[in-house]
C-alpha cells in the first residue's frame, strides 16, 4: 500500500473546481494527458504512481474515465463537496461551449463551408481514433499469448462488423475473457 | 421530459455501465440505437455532432450531450450527460478506497487481464465505424490516414490536426 503523500497545501473546493475546469478547457482529443499535467506536474496533488493507480481504477470502472477521475480526486481532497466541485468544474464550461457550437450549427449548418469544415474535422477525428486503436492494440499483440488477440478480434467482429447489441454481447465476451484469463494464468 | 428522452436516458444509463475504455468506445452502439433503430438523427447529423464534439474542448462524452440536445434541448443535453456519467461516478465513489486495498489480489489481476482486450476491441470498433461514416471521398481517406500516422508517430497537439482538417474541408477539398 503506497503511503499517500499529502500535498503541501490541501486544495480547497475552488481549487478543485478550477483545476478540472482548466483540464477541460485545454483538452482537445482527450482530457487525460492534461489531467496528468495539472494534477501531478503543476499542482502536485498526486504523485506519478498515485495518478497511474487512480487512473487504472477509473478506466476499469464503467463510465467516462475522466469524470470518474474527477470523482476519485475530488472525494480524496474534499469528500462529497470536493467530488461535486471537481465534477462541475469538468463539465460546466464544456457543456456551455459545446451547446454554443451546436446552436451556431443549428443556424448555419447548411452553409457549404461549415459543412465542409465538419467533414474535414470528422475525417481527422477518425484518424485520431485509428491511431489510438493502434497504440492500444500493439502491446496486446506483442504479448505472444493467444487470448488477448482472440478476444480483441471477437469484440471487433461482434460489435464492429455484426453490430450486435452491446448490452448483451459485451457482458458475454467479458465473462468468457475473464474466465479464460483465470484458467490460463 | 419527452418519452424519447426518457428512453434515451434509460438506454444511455445502461450503456454507461459497459463503457470500458471511455465513452468514445460506445460510439458504434450509440449509432446503432439513435440512427439505425430509433431514427432520432440522420447519418449526416450524427457525423456533424461527432465533429462538433471533437472540435470543442472537454471530455469525449460531449458527443452524447449533443445527442441529448438534439432530442430534447437543454434538458436533453443535461439528462443524457448525467445518464452517461452518474452510474460510473457512483461506482467510483464507493470503490475508490477498496481498489487500492485489493491491488495484489488475484481476482483483480484476472478481471483486469480479461477486460483489457475488450477495451482495445471497442476502440477498434469505434475507429471502424467512424471511418465508415467520415470517409466518403478519397481526400477524406487521405486525411484520415495522414492524421492517424502523425498522431501515432509524433506528439503533435491534435488540436492543430483538427484545425488543418477544418481548413481543408472549408476550402472544399473533403
Amino acid at each position: 500500500m503506497s503511503q499517500p503523500s499529502p500535498p503541501l497545501k490541501p486544495p480547497t473546493l475552488f481549487d478543485l473546481f478550477i483545476a478540472f475546469q482548466t483540464c477541460a478547457l485545454h483538452a482537445f482529443g482527450g482530457v487525460l494527458p492534461f489531467a496528468r499535467r495539472e494534477l501531478v506536474e503543476k499542482r502536485g496533488w498526486l504523485t506519478e504512481q498515485e495518478f497511474t493507480e487512480t487512473l487504472g481504477l477509473c478506466q476499469f470502472l464503467p463510465g467516462p474515465n475522466i469524470s470518474n477521475l474527477s470523482i476519485a480526486v475530488g472525494k480524496r481532497f474534499g469528500g462529497l463537496k470536493g467530488a461535486t466541485a471537481a465534477f462541475i468544474g469538468l463539465y460546466g464550461i464544456s457543456i456551455v461551449i459545446v451547446l454554443g457550437l451546436a446552436m451556431i450549427y443549428g443556424h448555419y449548418g447548411k452553409v457549404p463551408a461549415l459543412q465542409g469544415a465538419l467533414n474535414g474535422i470528422a475525417a481527422v477525428a477518425a484518424g485520431l481514433i485509428l491511431s489510438m486503436a493502434l497504440k492500444m492494440a500493439l502491446p496486446q499483440l506483442k504479448q505472444r499469448r493467444w487470448l488477448p488477440p482472440l478476444f480483441m478480434a471477437l469484440t471487433f467482429i461482434a460489435i464492429g462488423l455484426l453490430r450486435l447489441p452491446l448490452l448483451w454481447a459485451l457482458p458475454l465476451l467479458a465473462a468468457g475473457s475473464i474466465w479464460l484469463a483465470g484458467k490460463s494464468s | 421530459m419527452s418519452p424519447a428522452l426518457i428512453a434515451l436516458v434509460i438506454h444511455f444509463g445502461l450503456l454507461s455501465l459497459l463503457a470500458f475504455g471511455g465513452a468514445g468506445a460506445l460510439t458504434p452502439e450509440i449509432h446503432r440505437v439513435v440512427v439505425d433503430q430509433q431514427g432520432w438523427l440522420t447519418e449526416r447529423q450524427f457525423l456533424d455532432y461527432f465533429a462538433i464534439a471533437q472540435a470543442a474542448p472537454g471530455p469525449n462524452v460531449l458527443f452524447i450531450t449533443l445527442i441529448g440536445w438534439h432530442v430534447d434541448g437543454v434538458t436533453g443535453a443535461l439528462a443524457a450527460t448525467m445518464a452517461m456519467c452518474l452510474p460510473g461516478a457512483a461506482f467510483t465513489w464507493v470503490v475508490a478506497g477498496l481498489w487500492q486495498r485489493f491491488r495484489d489480489h488475484p481476482w483483480r489481476q484476472r478481471i483486469q487481464q480479461g477486460i483489457a482486450p475488450l477495451t482495445v476491441g471497442l476502440v477498434c470498433c469505434t475507429a471502424w465505424v467512424m471511418i465508415g461514416l467520415a470517409d466518403h471521398h478519397w481526400f477524406a481517406v487521405v486525411l484520415t490516414l495522414a492524421a492517424a500516422l502523425v498522431s501515432w508517430r509524433t506528439r503533435f497537439n491534435p488540436l492543430w490536426l483538427l484545425a488543418v482538417g477544418a481548413a481543408l474541408g472549408a476550402a472544399g477539398y473533403v
